[in-house]
């Protein structure tokens, strides 16, 4: 295993300069997800469309490289994505990163640089908390809620 | 090769004893940093449990054959030896438990449990690893007893002028750390324990981090309780040890309640054995307890001063190196410190690097160390932490250095 698959360039790119990174004042839901045993935090905020789709997605935080960059693909990606399109990319997206015999969805796109984490147990919690957090949104709606990767 | 000149200890051959450091990560030789977290263990240690098993296992104290004889004498010497090592008046203050952070239980529950009253405060410091504050803070929150905590300064020592306004007659217990786990700093324990005592307090010292690296003395340090692990001096896990002053001990009700701990019992009460058997209900950790004689016994032979000071020499050498990263920021004091480097490098998260590290068979630790309000003080959600003992090298360091160079170039 090379480095080099786990940190691709794109993913070291999107670290280093996040894209829709940022407040999103008309916001419908502000979901905080944090990785406590890491550090690593989120904090997503999502307007709705009146279909219930996502309008408009932005992220605040800070943690590790995967976590970080992982946020960045997945904004970019579910951007004016209907509900059910989500819901499939969200579990296409935990294959992708957890399964080793998983063959990459195409629909997944670019997100499938981050196929170098299913090599990594221990990281697989950070990819999943940027998507842990859209979930929360989805399922909650309106207002503020927080979601962890260690449930108490 | 060079070696770091110490005594006549060869600390090459020494190496040779830890069977696992021949082990390869990712297809490097392994550069084991993680020292602090557990050691790893010497073949004199192996053989012991495996002796034990193959030749003498059998319960203790209770038995009247050969095997639970020898089981049972071997485990009481092994408490023998523990008193030895660390000082202490007699075996019967030496409790055998899982590990630091069973003891450091034992201690808020039984005696806490007794002594502790609303009105009270334990008195604990900003640096102290989890396992010697959630105990605490469970005793607080049952009896309604506060906590006070004594702040850390930037360079990672104890703020000691605020201890006079901390250290106050409400005060029942001071308990700190002898070494804190993620700054390396060396805490005056003596000086600590002394201040305690004028304001009627009892003292417990955290040794989890200094008991394998340095000479300790319970009664030179004046402490009434001690506790720490097995697993990171060189013995196995599942075994620590908690030191009770006999008097303290003698104070205390039972803790856990079972079978070894009692002298008789009737349907509605029992009565209970004197310290240290009233505080080991079940049947103990027995191999254990004489794997870690074995390991007293390899770092009794090699000589606690000098690995203090072959410990010391790699950790202020790896600071030092250290401090040629770019964006680097070393934790911890600059003079003396434990076997341990604390860092944080601005272009790579402590994860992505002990994870880029892991790559190139560097074993270190990232993240908040069971310090999470120390983290916080310093502004950080973690760090990462290169540990070392007295099996490690000059040249790893300058290994981990390269590595480290290119972990700066790899995420820049």
């Amino acid at each position: 295993m090379e480095i080099e698959e786990l940190y691709q360039e794109v993913i070291l790119d999107h670290s280093r300069r996040p894209r829709n990174f940022g407040e999103l004042p008309d916001a419908a839901v502000l979901v905080h997800g944090d990785n406590p045993a890491c550090g690593d935090e989120i904090h997503l905020a999502v307007k709705f469309d009146p279909d219930g789709g996502l309008e408009d997605i932005k992220f605040t935080g800070h943690g590790c490289a995967i976590s970080q960059a992982s946020a960045s693909l997945m904004t970019m990606k579910l951007k004016k994505k209907s509900r059910e399109e989500v819901m499939g990319m969200l579990r296409a997206f935990h294959d992708l990163v957890t399964d080793e015999t998983n063959d990459a969805s195409k629909a997944l796109g670019d997100l499938r640089v981050m196929q170098g984490v299913r090599k990594f147990p221990q990281r697989v919690k950070c990819a999943m908390l940027p998507w842990r957090a859209v979930e929360q949104a989805l399922e909650q709606g309106a207002g503020e809620a927080t979601v962890s990767t260690e449930p108490s | 090769m060079h070696k770091v000149a110490v005594g006549t200890v060869d600390w090459n051959a020494r190496r040779e004893d830890f069977p696992i450091l021949h082990e390869q990560a990712h297809g490097h030789p392994l550069i084991y940093f993680d020292s602090a977290a557990t050691s790893q263990k010497p073949r004199p240690v192996i053989e012991a449990l495996r002796n034990f098993y193959e030749h003498d296992n059998a319960n203790v104290h209770r038995g009247l054959h050969t095997l639970s004889s020898r089981a049972t004498e071997a485990y009481e010497k092994a408490r023998q030896r523990v008193a030895e090592y660390i000082g202490a008046a007699s075996a019967d203050e030496i409790i055998f438990t899982r590990g630091t952070t069973e003891s450091i239980n034992l201690v808020a529950q039984a005696w806490g449990g007794k002594f502790i009253r609303e009105e009270n405060v334990i008195l604990l410091t900003g640096m102290e690893h989890h396992s010697n504050v959630v105990p605490w803070q469970l005793l607080a929150e049952r009896i309604g007893a506060r906590l006070r905590f004594v702040p850390v300064l930037d360079d990672g020592t104890l703020d000691l002028d605020q201890l006079p306004s901390l250290l106050t007659p409400e005060v029942k217990l001071f308990a700190f750390t002898h070494i804190s786990n993620s700054l390396g700093t060396i805490n005056p324990v003596a000086e600590l324990c002394a201040k305690a005592h004028a304001v009627g307090a009892l003292t417990l010292v955290d040794a989890a981090q200094s008991a394998g690296h340095m000479p300790i003395d319970v009664r030179e340090l004046g402490c009434d309780f001690l506790a720490f692990s097995g697993h990171k001096m060189c013995g196995p896990t599942g075994i620590g040890v908690l030191y009770g002053r006999a008097e303290v001990l003698d104070s205390m009700p039972p803790w856990h309640g079972g079978g070894e701990m009692i002298v008789s019992v009737a349907l509605e009460k029992s009565t209970f054995k004197k310290a240290p058997h009233r505080f080991e209900a079940g049947t103990p950790n027995i191999a254990g307890a004489i794997g870690l004689a074995a390991a007293i016994d390899y770092i009794e032979h090699i000589g606690r001063p000098a690995i203090f000071e072959h410990d010391s020499q790699l950790a202020r050498y790896a600071a030092e190196r250290i401090k040629e990263l770019p964006g680097i920021r070393v934790f911890g004091p600059k003079e003396e410190r434990g076997a341990l480097v604390g860092f944080v490098m601005e272009a790579a998260h402590p994860h992505d690097l002990t994870t880029f590290a892991d790559q190139y068979g560097l074993a270190m630790r990232g993240g908040h160390h069971c310090n999470q309000p120390l983290m916080r003080r310093f502004g950080v959600s973690g760090t990462t932490r290169a540990s070392f003992y007295f099996y490690n090298m000059m040249e790893e360091i300058d290994r981990m250095i390269e590595i480290l160079h290119a972990a700066a170039r790899f995420f820049k």
